[in-house]
């Protein structure tokens, strides 16, 4: 077998993989956070609590014999129903004022409702066990793919496309994209604007709970699950630039590769990769790789 | 129903309209009315509240009080998206035209709301430059005198009968004006009941029917197109030209 820089390939390619996966995440969680940060001006620090919710969601629906498929639909959907709920109740009396004070509430969310779940299951963390259908894997030659792994990895690529398409090629985009910047004007043309902002939020929060419901199988269900996560998720979103929809794709996948390579040339570096880079990009290009600076 | 069909009843009536910006009190009971297939022009200074006056009707204004009644149904209460449904449409004065969204999307961006709007090939009739720039990318990249005629264009599409311009002239080459005014005209033809804002009442007695004169969030008169020769010097005084 051949060697890349003395290392094997089998560690390369599987943490290529690894990082994929990882991207898959982050492309996930980062895009719903531009998604409701495009349309709500709101930083949403709840997103990892929502996460955490989806997970434990897929993991309540399994008591009642609801299975991972099902889960799949039905956890984003109950999870997204909270969000529209937190939207009515609080987030909507905050679109007037400093972005600081979203990021504040959602961030007290977040705080209250992991509390909640630690203090009710602990932090050790409940099993879910993987779907029969994506369990065993296949050996490429060159790596072994586990199909669950690549069944992560190919879900989020379509979600998060087909997030992208609905966006930047639709009627409902374009209405979108109008009311991020001028939601006055869309109003009145007869859209009703704060009812999409309902939605978009509770949309935002559902791609959340899927995110959860896909990491399941893969990570214990834990109620600080989304706490460590939503740290880099961040890192990613600040690099990418807020509010840019391709860009939190293309930097979630592309960050997540990149820390699995990190993983194998410079192993010290990997947990601290992301930051460094979010450092440079801040100091460079302060709007994000794909924000508009303004 | 009856009320609607009766040319002589305005189909928009506005009285002692009151409306605030937080605690700033602008317009203070302005009383004025437009009748079906009229085009009036609203003139005044800059700052007398004529942008306010149109976001009024428009549902724009958060705190408003008074009466906006359109076809006999009152409005003081309702949201912008409900009055728009109802066929009143706004073009703002910067005219409000989608950077993220391209010249096609930003032209059919606005849902219809009846039957009766302009099918697009009669909005090409009116603005020809518009339909050679279908294709651009950006609608902020078309010049000022077509992103003017783009927000035109955009509400004729809806089947809105109260079009609510403001200062469509401003900032524009005399050929534009024109071009728009040519454009209010062939509307008012087609049956289009027009509220105009307009500091140049020169390009307004080429269009209007009728004038009402702002200061201060009142109106402080009113002449019909006929009277304006005699209204001259009065006017003068009242604008500051
Ligand atoms: N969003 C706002 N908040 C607070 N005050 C405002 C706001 N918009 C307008 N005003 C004030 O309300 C008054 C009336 O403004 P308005 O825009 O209606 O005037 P206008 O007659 O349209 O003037 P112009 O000819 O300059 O367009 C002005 O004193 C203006 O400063
Ligand atoms: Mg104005």
């Amino acid at each position: 077998m051949f060697e890349l820089l003395g290392i094997p390939p089998q560690a390369l390619f599987g943490q290529l993989l690894l990082g994929l996966i990882n991207g898959s995440f982050y492309a996930l969680l980062s895009l719903g956070l531009a998604v409701i940060f495009g349309m709500l001006n709101i930083i949403n620090f709840a997103h990892g609590a929502q996460y955490m919710m989806g997970a434990f969601t897929a993991f309540f629906l399994l008591q009642f014999g609801i299975g991972y498929w099902p889960a799949l639909i039905i956890a984003p959907i109950i999870v997204g129903i909270t969000g529209i709920v937190i939207e009515r109740l609080f987030l909507q009396r905050l679109y007037q004022l400093d972005h600081l004070y979203g990021l504040l509430l959602t961030f007290g969310l977040a705080l209250i409702i992991q509390g909640l779940f630690r203090h009710q299951y602990g932090s050790s963390g409940l099993p879910y066990s993987m779907p029969a259908q994506l369990s065993g894997g296949h050996n490429l030659g060159f790596m072994f793919l586990p199909n669950y792994r690549g069944w992560v990895v190919v879900l989020s690529l379509i979600v998060c496309f087909g997030t992208w398409f609905v966006i930047e090629k639709t009627k409902l985009g374009a209405y979108l994209r109008a009311a991020t910047e001028n939601p006055t004007l869309v109003r009145a043309f007869g859209i009703n604007v704060p009812r999409m902002i309902t939605l978009t939020y509770g949309f935002g929060v559902g791609l959340a709970a899927l995110a959860g419901v896909m990491a399941a199988p893969i990570y214990a269900v834990n109620p600080l699950m989304g706490a460590d996560l939503i740290i880099v998720v961040f890192a990613v979103v600040v690099i990418g630039g807020m509010g840019s929809i391709m860009g939190a794709i293309v930097t979630g996948f592309g960050l997540g590769v990149i820390e699995g390579l990190t993983k194998v040339f410079f192993p010290e570096a990997s947990n601290t990769v992301i930051f460094v880079i979010m450092a440079i990009v801040l100091l460079l290009r302060p709007a994000g790789l794909f924000g508009r600076a303004n | 129903m009856s009320v609607m069909l009766d040319r002589a009843a305005p189909l928009l009536a506005v009285e002692k309209l009151e409306a605030w910006y937080g605690e700033s009190h602008i317009l203070h009971g302005a009383t004025f009315d437009v009748r079906e297939g009229e085009v009036v022009t609203l003139l005044g200074r800059n700052g007398a509240g004529k942008t306010t006056t149109l976001k009024s009707v428009m549902g724009i204004v958060g705190k408003r009080s008074g009466s906006v009644a359109f076809g006999g149904q009152e409005l003081i209460r309702m949201s912008s998206n409900d009055i728009a449904r109802l066929g009143v449409a706004f073009c703002p004065e910067e005219r409000g035209i989608f950077a993220s969204l391209d010249v096609e999307e930003n032209l059919l961006l606005p849902p219809v709301v009846r039957a009766g709007g302009l099918p697009l090939d009669r909005i090409f009739d009116l603005f020809p430059n518009l339909k050679e720039r279908l294709g651009s990318s950006q609608g902020t990249k078309l010049s000022g005198g077509e992103q003017q005629m783009l927000a035109i264009a955009r509400i004729l599409r809806t089947g809105a009968r109260l079009l609510l311009l403001d200062e469509p002239t401003e900032g524009l080459a005399p050929v534009i004006i024109q071009q728009i005014g040519k454009t209010i005209r062939a509307l008012k033809e087609q049956g289009f009941t027009i509220l105009l804002v307009e500091q140049n009442f020169r390009f307004a007695s080429t269009v209007a029917d009728r004038y009402y004169v702002m200061e201060h969030g009142r109106i402080i008169d009113r002449f019909a197109n006929s009277e304006l020769d005699a209204n001259l010097d009065k006017l003068h005084d009242y604008l500051g030209v």
